[in-house]
């Protein structure tokens, strides 16, 4: 991967469109950042490279959603929990195609591109959400 | 060891303190409903000139979308009849005058401004629901919480879950939350809703993010606080009754829920009450009467246990065994809560502070907690991406 490409939250939405799910390495002390940064919080450094990480992880927690910004209100209900990926990362989503009273944490999920689209002017990322493996 | 080595010493004193009622405001815009708080303020304490004494102002206040208006701190200045007075927003979500509060302790202890006045307000029911719920995602993160729809209630619910899974909590539990909190407020005349409820009527309400219905969130309120500080020495020209502030602490913490370690507790809120509790020289079990930030029935929970009222888990054992109630070992808000009395979100820090003041000068009334001495008040911004802590102590 190049080194060119920059380790931003507006990157890692590009990739998912490319239907990879990316992480960032720092070269300095091995932190992981989901969502990538461009300085590590851990030792400060600038040097990453990127990793693609397993979509597959465990629901963390969940709750169902009825009282939705005007954006989401054609979904209502809808919900959204934290998954736990590999490498301990957590990335937070709608799950769909589950249907609420059947959510439990520790439910294996993995994530799936180009679903839970709503329409938006702004920022035009691709989305994602957590469907059943 | 104490922070700073104060062990209790008054960082500043508290010589006056004013409160809008809190409610519906229709035709009231932030900065005039703010001039209702300053007047109880400076009505309070006759020997305070304002324009002669006050050095500075904080104003806590979330949001511009509200009113299309920002730049709040020289606009409340102005009504409040301190035009020229250094005056300055400051911001931090839902603790927005908790960080105000913050901000006028530095000024006076820094000895640049001997009396200060830090407050807040926020005027939010003239706009929709859906409004409202988007307005106040927005202390949420941008790109991985909102982008996915997740709201306010939502990211405490997401907490709540996680509490239910991990200690057996029960909604049953957090309902009690809110009936303790609308029995209090119906003893508040300046509460938002002064009406008592059951848990039934909490738990047959309209579900707003699983597991929290209607009754288990706080309310879209229009309201403004005040709060005078003065430099401890000077705090006897100003009132025979002064309350100190002998433990400050604040901390910030991932604005993204999904980021942190815990999902059951809030990192910011234990670091910034270890702060304080060290700076004051005192133990949780010491604190007689607290407000803490019960923006949801579960925050109220989580609450006792980073605040250091319970061990970890057992919240819900804690609001079952009547102790924070009044008349029990440490009543907690008294004045309703943010869940009953109302949460403008940028007045809702000071608020606390006042109901404090008023408890500890022995002017609570019906909510009156016997010879209370100390208290304590926890506010927090967004998902607990800030938080602060402060402690209170009176001489009489
Ligand atoms: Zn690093």
């Amino acid at each position: 991967m190049s080194t060119q490409v920059p380790f931003t939250i507006e990157q890692f939405y590009k990739f998912l469109a490319e239907g990879k799910l990316m992480a960032a390495k720092c070269q300095k002390c091995g932190k992981i950042h989901l969502p990538p940064r461009p300085m590590c919080d851990n030792c400060y450094g600038q040097d990453f490279v990127w990793m693609e990480v397993s979509g597959k992880g465990k629901l963390l927690t969940y709750t169902t959603i009825h009282v939705a910004p005007q954006q989401f209100q054609s979904l209502v209900p809808y919900t959204v929990g934290i998954v736990e990926l590999e490498n301990g990362l957590k990335l937070p989503g709608m799950i769909s195609g589950i249907p609420p009273e059947a959510v439990k944490i520790g439910m294996a999920l993995k994530v799936e591109f180009k679903a839970c689209d709503v329409g938006q002017t702004w920022p035009q990322w691709q989305r994602y959400c957590f469907k059943l493996t | 060891m104490g922070n700073q080595g104060l062990n209790g010493k008054p960082l500043v004193s508290i010589v006056s303190a004013g409160l809008s009622k809190f409610g519906k405001h229709e035709g009231l815009y932030a900065r005039e409903l703010f001039s209702y708080a300053a007047k109880e303020a400076f009505d309070r304490c006759p020997k305070l000139e304002p324009k002669r004494d006050v050095k500075a102002m904080f104003i806590g206040h979330m949001g511009e979308a509200y009113e299309h208006q920002g730049h709040t701190g020289s606009a409340v200045a102005d009504w409040a009849g301190l035009l020229g007075v250094a005056a300055t927003r400051t911001e931090a979500a839902c603790a927005s005058s908790g960080a105000a509060l913050r901000s006028g302790i530095f000024a006076v202890l820094s000895g640049l401004a001997d009396v200060v006045i830090v407050g807040g307000v926020e005027k939010m029911t003239h706009r929709s629901t859906s409004e409202v719920t988007e307005y106040l995602a927005m202390a949420s993160d941008y790109p991985f919480e909102q982008f996915h729809g997740i709201t306010f209630p939502g990211l405490f619910a997401l907490m709540a879950t996680a509490h239910m899974n991990a200690y057996g909590t029960t909604q049953e539990q957090m309902a009690k939350v809110a009936v303790k909190n609308h029995h209090n407020a119906s003893l508040n005349p300046k509460a938002h809703l002064q009406k008592e409820i059951t848990v039934d009527k909490v738990m047959e309400s309209k579900m707003v993010a699983w597991p929290f219905k209607m009754y288990d969130c706080s309310l879209i309120t229009d309201g403004a606080s005040c709060v005078v500080l003065a430099k401890p020495e000077l705090a006897a020209k100003y009132t025979d009754q002064p309350v100190h502030i002998v433990g400050s602490g604040q901390a910030s913490d991932t604005i993204g829920l999904y980021e942190r370690k815990s999902l059951t507790s809030l990192q910011a809120t234990k670091t910034a009450a270890k702060t304080a509790y060290d700076m004051a020289a005192v133990s949780p079990a010491q604190v007689q009467v607290a407000e803490v930030h019960d923006c949801f029935t579960y925050a109220e929970l989580m609450a006792y246990e980073d605040l250091g009222f319970c061990p970890v888990g057992e919240s819900g054992a804690l609001i079952d065994s009547g102790e924070t109630c009044l008349g029990g070992r440490l009543p907690v808000n008294t004045s309703g809560g943010l869940k009953a009395k109302g949460h403008p979100v940028g007045a809702t820090g000071t608020a606390q502070v006042y109901e404090i003041y008023l408890q500890l000068t022995g002017q609570a009334e019906k909510r009156q907690v016997k010879d209370a001495k100390l208290g304590l008040t926890h506010n927090v911004g967004g998902s607990g991406a800030t938080a602060t802590v402060h402690l209170y102590r009176s001489d009489a």
